[in-house]
């Protein structure tokens, strides 16, 4: 028998496989996140999924069952699914919004499920086994240094910001902070929701409003996408440059290239929810202690080290 | 009940030309100098054009929206037809580069696969709301479920790119202008007309005015209902099609989030420019003025600094709720 027919057949009749295969444990993970609304949920989307086919296929036994919510009380109602339907043993959770899901995720963790908390943490502490987060803060705070180096401490900028969340008040927090005692003047900030359309049409306005602008930061590339076209209709590609954030494939690729618009990208990954399943996994099938936090980094992606963030594949 | 097919509205003598029927035309005219006072850029030739290029994409598929709701129906489907269709078009032009090359019949056949696709998504509405006996609001509520979907599953969740070397051919449609118009405007500007001409001056337009005003003696006066309110929906699957074909030049992309809340825009702007939601009564040149009122406000809301960005919405609700208001005449019928 091939290796991948052994696979199949895991797939298909797991109940025999368990009876057979002796380090074999039947687990049942449920991962729950926010349905691709914008670029980087797609991206989590896509890594979920890649990750699911994986450790489905590294260990016997493993079902992984994937659910998408489109807002936050269909997030809860799918939480109460993952835990009656299919007896979830773990969830991995990646919360539509903090406050609204603390109390049904407390409800599947009081049942005895263990909880791998994603990028957006939970109003209380101690629910959850494992947080795995991106550093909202720390991707606001790198933006700002590296804009006032590059400024040299003083100009003027335009903000556009995503959709009004915790997410965006920490980054917009932490940039803001950053450059407060520089003379880097903020001229204008508006949400452009995440999204490419709006960020296009913020851009435009804000084009038409400020006769000189020096820098944007646009916090998140798919905004950026939208802004790159909007300067480029204005034809005033030389007069600024742009700092978007997350680290979208078409925007590294740029960085890559030694772009003047896109000088430099700070890194948010989508990825990060793969790494939660893969710690979740791990403390059912090793001996190796996975409780805790994990804040992953989000450092400033140059040309010279572009090619290490580069997923050709990726969506995002 | 007059057992005529000509609605009420348009037997009225002239007298009742009052100021309420001009009233999406006073709103405009009120925002105009709103935006000047804001800030004198508003009224920079490229801010204006820049105004009114964004608005084609929601002005061409509220002309179509014009039909569908005069005739008494409604579309919820649009934004993610849209969607879809713009990704189903990025697929095809990034497929047939190879077999056709980088010229101008690779756009045309990309442009002939997105009508036929507006075409068959709008048949397929219409035919199951008028052959299903449906509601048009639970048909549309359901494709517009399926669309989004769609477009989320073809773009793995993620976002469809236009290859770099066709967006080279495609841009100019979005970005060149014809005697300095941009194109999207004369492609706005046409839709508008031929739709004023059909909805005022064929027997089509008369029969969907009939139909919207009443069903029954509509079709007791001999109009093929089922057909023509099936077409209104053909008709505005066309006019997504081509909101698509300019839509997709601008940023070379489609996402779930393509064409979010478009549904909603374009219905809104249909209802400023003094269509009645109930059906029976509706004119092109309201649309397309309401459709323009709607992305200026967004243009001056963007131009100052006054108005706390969180109030944004706010802003935008009330001015719409105005803009109804000032024509309320319009809805006692």
């Amino acid at each position: 028998m091939t290796g991948k027919a052994i696979l199949a057949t895991a797939v298909a009749i797991p109940a025999m496989l368990a009876a057979g295969a002796a380090a074999a444990q039947d687990v049942t993970i449920g991962v729950s996140i926010p349905a691709a609304t914008h670029g980087w949920t797609g991206g989590v989307n896509y890594h979920a999924n890649q990750a699911a086919e994986a450790l489905e296929a590294k260990y016997d036994g493993l079902e992984i069952v994937l659910v998408t919510a489109g807002s936050a009380s269909e997030q809860a109602n799918s939480l109460e699914d993952l835990l009656i339907v299919h007896e979830i043993d773990a969830l991995v959770v990646l919360p539509f919004e903090s406050d609204p899901l603390t109390d049904p995720v407390r409800q599947v963790a009081d049942q005895g499920v263990f909880v791998t908390v994603v990028d957006r943490g939970l109003a209380e502490d101690g629910i959850e086994d494992i947080y795995v987060a991106g550093n909202n803060p720390e991707m606001g705070r790198i933006s700002a240094e590296y804009m006032i180096d590059a400024l040299d401490g003083s100009g003027e900028i335009v903000v556009l910001r995503g959709i009004p969340t915790v997410i965006d008040d920490q980054r917009v927090e932490a940039f803001m902070g950053e450059i407060e005692d520089t003379d880097i003047e903020v001229l204008g900030m508006e949400y452009a929701n995440w999204n490419r359309d709006d960020g296009f049409e913020v851009m435009q306005d804000f084009l038409s409003r400020f006769d000189n602008i020096d820098a944007v930061w646009a916090q998140d590339d798919d905004i950026a996408i939208g802004v790159i076209e909007a300067v480029r209709q204005a034809e005033r590609e030389d007069e600024m440059f742009i700092v978007g954030g997350a680290g979208m494939k078409e925007i590294i690729q740029r960085v890559m290239e030694g772009d003047d618009l896109t000088p430099v990208n700070v890194l948010y990954p989508p990825a990060m929810i793969a790494t939660a399943m893969e710690v979740t996994a791990l403390h059912f099938y090793t001996n190796a202690p996975v409780l805790g936090e994990y804040i992953l980094g989000s450092p400033l992606i140059t040309q010279e080290n572009a090619e290490q963030y580069y997923f050709p594949d990726s969506p995002f | 009940m007059p057992v005529s097919s000509v609605p009420e509205t348009l037997r009225r003598p002239m007298a009742t030309w009052s100021l309420k029927k001009l009233g999406p035309l006073i709103a405009l005219v009120a925002l105009i100098i709103l935006g000047t006072i804001v800030n004198p850029a508003f009224l920079d030739p490229a801010n204006i054009t820049n105004v009114l290029t964004r608005t084609a994409f929601i002005g061409i598929i509220a002309v179509g929206m014009t039909f569908v709701i005069t005739a008494g129906g409604l579309d919820l489907s649009v934004g993610s037809m849209a969607a879809f269709i713009s990704g189903v078009m990025i697929i095809s032009l990034n497929g047939l580069m190879d077999t056709i090359g980088l010229n101008w019949m690779l756009i045309a056949a990309g442009m002939l696969i997105a009508l036929a696709v507006g075409l068959l998504a709008g048949l397929i509405n219409g035919l199951i709301t008028t052959k299903g006996r449906i509601d048009a609001f639970i048909v549309t509520l359901g494709t517009m479920s399926i669309y989004r979907s769609l477009v989320t599953y073809l773009a793995d969740g993620g976002t469809l790119s236009l290859d770099f070397g066709i967006r080279g051919v495609y841009r100019p449609v979005y970005y060149d202008a014809f005697l300095g118009i941009p194109i999207p405007i004369w492609v706005f500007a046409a839709v508008a007309a031929i739709g004023a001409v059909l909805l005022n001056r064929t027997r089509f337009g008369r029969q969907v005015f009939a139909i919207g005003s009443n069903e029954d003696v509509a079709r007791y006066s001999a109009i093929n209902v089922d057909r023509t309110k099936t077409l209104t929906y053909v008709l505005l699957g066309l006019c997504v099609a081509i909101a698509t074909m300019v839509y997709v030049p601008r940023l070379g992309s489609a996402s779930a989030t393509t064409g979010l809340m478009w549904e909603l825009e374009a219905i809104a702007a249909v209802i400023i420019g003094g269509t009645l939601l109930k059906g029976g009564y509706g004119r092109i040149w309201g649309t397309v003025v309401g459709a323009i009122i709607l992305s200026m406000i967004g243009n001056i809301l963007n131009l100052t600094g006054a108005i706390s960005s969180y109030l944004n919405g706010a802003v935008q609700g009330i001015i719409i709720i105005v803009a109804v208001l000032m024509q309320g005449g319009l809805k006692r019928r």
